[in-house]
């Protein structure tokens, strides 16, 4: 799988450029030229890529085919089949997703009063599965002794456009070195220097140095112990139990959620006096046909759930790609290529050896970049499978910062790229942008509530934090600072309320928005997985038992 | 390239499917016609949840993946593990110290090892996974925590152990004494944390708050970068 000859021979080309760049900074862009290259190449503005919503809340929003597909479907159950009356979990407060929002959730709800045996967490896969996991580069908190929490918040809104809540920026920034503090009691090991102080490294789009990490496997060392802190607590938990559809009182309120065992296909009446949200994502959707960095999960549940009883979701025209996911090999395409890489000396460059684009704009146009250069301006390289990308010059890495580094802190890159016969030491890599990132999501306030009482939203799956693009290493951060929060304030709410009768009402509405609207479709949401079966057996398949 | 269309045949728990040469072993898995709701998670590497063995046609030894990282071969007999049944003990971080005997004490059977290095053969990390399980019976807490730190807990290596130690629920433990008691702590952390709760900030914030779009556009873009 070692690289082609025409490949290799473009290989050299950026070899004997590469001594003339090590130091050399390409100039940053200007605002102007910012939105023009935004305008031209950045997939969220391609013509037909989106439509305006026709039903609920947030009719009349743009947003991607796709996810306007699934708030355009008929929910997964209808009133009738389900009896309400069975009730199979009955607690104070229900997390559904077991990420990094989740887990913390969990934990907090049984920190603030609630008792273990009230909490329930639910997953459609294992525990901890979850783009929280994989998450490579970094978390943000500005603890360095030159950066604070004021510089924080310009970065957020800079990068996020300025579309962003200025109130969730607020506590995203105030509340980041907390998390940090709270990490580093439960046992997460950061990466520190011989004193004790933090390693922090820069990200696209910050003015200092403020980036947290664990090697690159920051996501998955946070996630396992959180939830090997869940497993130590014994809070009730079920794996493989997908929540298909809320369930609300007959106020409105959400009262907990119809489960489905994926397994057995038997469902569940689960009530709860307050349900979280944290279900992550849509990168699973495939926007444009883009490949993505996400999970298997990632199918964009949670908007659909909360979308049918009526809350209000924001900012869903914006999708992130991040820059440098992986064009080649073929196995591993679409995957992340951490931005930490560039934050430590890696250049993007094009076939001819040439910098195009200073390697840490925000990641909305550094991806706009690496299209432009690729298909503008034709000076990308083109793989076996017709796929176009521009060289990450990794080799850098090493160069600059000593030999020894990229071992060190890029143990994951280093191991993914081992495995396919390319050394990210010694040979650059190739990227092209990935769909990484869900900007928008159901609108939430600082409590982590959504529009809708009962509803709580925290993580990938809500919207506001990031405004219209999210910089690297805001996404952690966010997972624990909201879901903390989540987790807190759902708690607070299940101890002052009382449920009424549940009811599925909200289906039947959906039903009819979808018949005023004119809709119809023969499509049904959430979908759960993807669908990635070999066409030969899609056409073949019959249900016999 | 030609070699793309090529085909192997694959046996999956026996039983053979022919499929494009180029693809992992997930992605051969589903064009034959599985649709995982186990077996399959951050498909990139990360997360354990694709834990598989095999053994090529003809040669009696076992191998271990992980589905979303190999690459099929032809002849390949594949069991895909996804889940491993391994104990895992529950303590509260607050009340342990880290003393030398503590990983023993809530893993004693780590003491069983055979040094025989089969789980190191079954990482699919390729880390030093008998040399870390030595080192928490020398009551090493850091090293176990170095050389463990890649770890995905797939469960490859608790599944082959003839002495049913589980290392990676053993390295989880180590870790996390290290980083609460072990490493320094950092000052400046603290020191913002402190200025934080006496409100520092509080003012600037809100102000910034305030201001307008064209405003807040204007100081970001004149905010001096020093990275």
């Amino acid at each position: 799988m070692a690289y082609p000859d025409y490949m290799r021979r473009s290989i050299e080309v950026v070899e004997e450029t590469r001594d003339s760049r090590i130091g050399k900074e390409f100039p940053r862009m200007t605002p102007e030229e910012r939105e023009e290259v935004l305008r031209e190449y950045h997939p969220d503005y391609r013509e037909g890529a989106k439509r305006r919503l026709r039903i609920g809340p947030n009719k009349g929003d743009l947003m991607p085919h796709e996810v306007a597909d699934l708030l355009e479907a008929h929910p997964l159950v209808t009133p009738e089949e389900i009896d309400l009356s069975d009730i199979y979990y009955d607690v104070d407060v229900l997390v559904i997703g077991g990420g990094g929002a989740g887990l913390s959730a969990a934990l907090l709800a049984t920190e603030s009063g609630v008792e273990r045996d009230r909490v329930l967490l639910v997953t459609k896969l294992r525990l901890g599965d979850s783009n929280s996991k994989m998450s490579q580069g970094g978390i943000q908190a500005a603890d360095g002794p030159d950066d604070s929490p004021v510089l924080h918040f310009l970065d957020v809104m800079g990068g996020g456009h300025f579309a962003n809540d200025p109130d969730l920026v607020e506590v995203l920034v105030k509340e980041a070195p907390d998390v940090i503090r709270w990490h580093e009691e439960l046992g997460v090991i950061y990466d520190k220097n011989p004193d004790g102080s933090m390693v922090l490294a820069s990200g696209g789009g910050t003015c200092r140095r403020r980036m947290h990490s664990c090697k690159d496997y920051t996501g998955l060392e946070i996630t396992r112990v959180l939830m090997d802190e869940f497993r130590n607590r014994e809070i009730p938990l079920a794996e493989f139990t997908s929540a298909v559809e809320l369930i609300t009182d007959d106020r409105g309120a959400v009262a907990g959620a119809v489960l489905y065992n994926m397994e057995t296909e038997e469902y569940y009446v689960a009530r709860a006096k307050a349900t979280i949200l944290a279900t992550g994502g849509y990168g699973r959707l495939h926007i444009q046909g883009f490949e993505t960095t996400n999970h298997y999960g990632a199918t964009g549940d949670g908007i659909v759930l909360a979308y049918h009883v009526g809350a209000r979701l924001r900012d869903l025209d914006a999708t992130q790609y991040h820059p440098t996911g992986a064009a080649y090999p073929e196995q591993i395409v679409g995957q992340l290529c951490t931005e930490k890489l560039r934050t430590h000396g890696a250049q993007p460059v094009n076939r001819d050896g040439e910098l195009f684009v200073h390697p840490l704009e925000p990641r909305d146009v550094e991806a706009a970049a690496i299209i432009r250069e690729c298909y503008g301006r034709g000076k990308g390289i083109v793989t076996p499978t017709g796929m176009r990308g521009v060289w990450l010059d990794t080799p850098l890495i090493d160069i600059i910062h000593g030999e020894g580094t990229i071992e060190r802190r890029f143990a994951a890159m280093l191991r993914q790229y081992n495995r396919f016969g390319i050394d990210i030491r010694k040979e650059p890599i190739l990227v092209f942008p990935t769909l990484h990132y869900q900007n928008g999501g159901v609108a939430i306030n600082v409590r982590a509530e959504t529009s809708v009482p009962g509803l709580f939203a925290a993580g990938e799956v809500s919207g506001g934090v990031h405004g219209k693009n999210r910089l690297m290493g805001n996404s952690q951060l966010e997972l624990y600072v909201f879901g903390r929060r989540a987790g807190r304030y759902a708690a607070e709410y299940a101890r002052k309320t009382r449920l009424g009768r549940l009811t599925l009402d909200h289906v039947l509405r959906y039903e009819r928005w979808l018949k005023e609207a004119g809709i119809e479709t023969n499509r049904r949401a959430p979908i759960l997985l993807p669908e990635y079966r070999g066409e030969r057996v899609l056409t073949h398949r019959i249900r016999l038992f | 390239m030609g070699e793309e269309r090529s085909t192997v045949t694959i046996y999956v728990m026996g039983k053979a499917y022919e499929v494009p040469a180029s693809l992992t072993i997930m992605k051969a898995m589903e064009y034959i016609g599985y649709r995982f709701v186990r077996g399959a998670g951050c498909r990139a590497g990360f997360c354990g949840a694709c834990a598989t063995l095999y053994r090529k046609k003809g040669s009696y030894k076992l191998e271990a993946a992980l589905a979303c990282q190999k690459v099929v071969e032809d002849g390949m007999y594949i069991a895909t593990i996804p889940f491993a049944p391994a104990e895992k003990r529950t303590y509260d971080i607050n009340k342990l110290r880290p003393t030398p005997n503590v990983l023993l004490e809530y893993y004693p059977e780590i003491a069983r090892c055979l040094s025989c290095n089969t789980c190191t053969k079954a990482c699919p990390q390729d880390l030093q996974v008998m040399d870390y399980v030595q080192a928490a019976i020398r009551g090493d807490i850091e090293e176990v925590a170095r050389l463990s730190f890649d770890c995905l807990s797939c469960g490859l290596c608790a599944m082959r152990c003839p002495a049913e130690i589980v290392p990676y629920n053993v390295a989880q433990l180590a870790r996390r004494l290290y980083a609460k008691y072990l490493a320094k702590t950092s000052e400046h952390l603290m020191r913002r944390l402190k200025e934080i709760e006496e409100g520092k900030f509080d003012e600037e914030l809100k102000r910034l708050k305030g201001l307008s779009r064209e405003e807040l556009k204007e100081l970001y873009d004149k905010r001096e970068i020093r990275v």
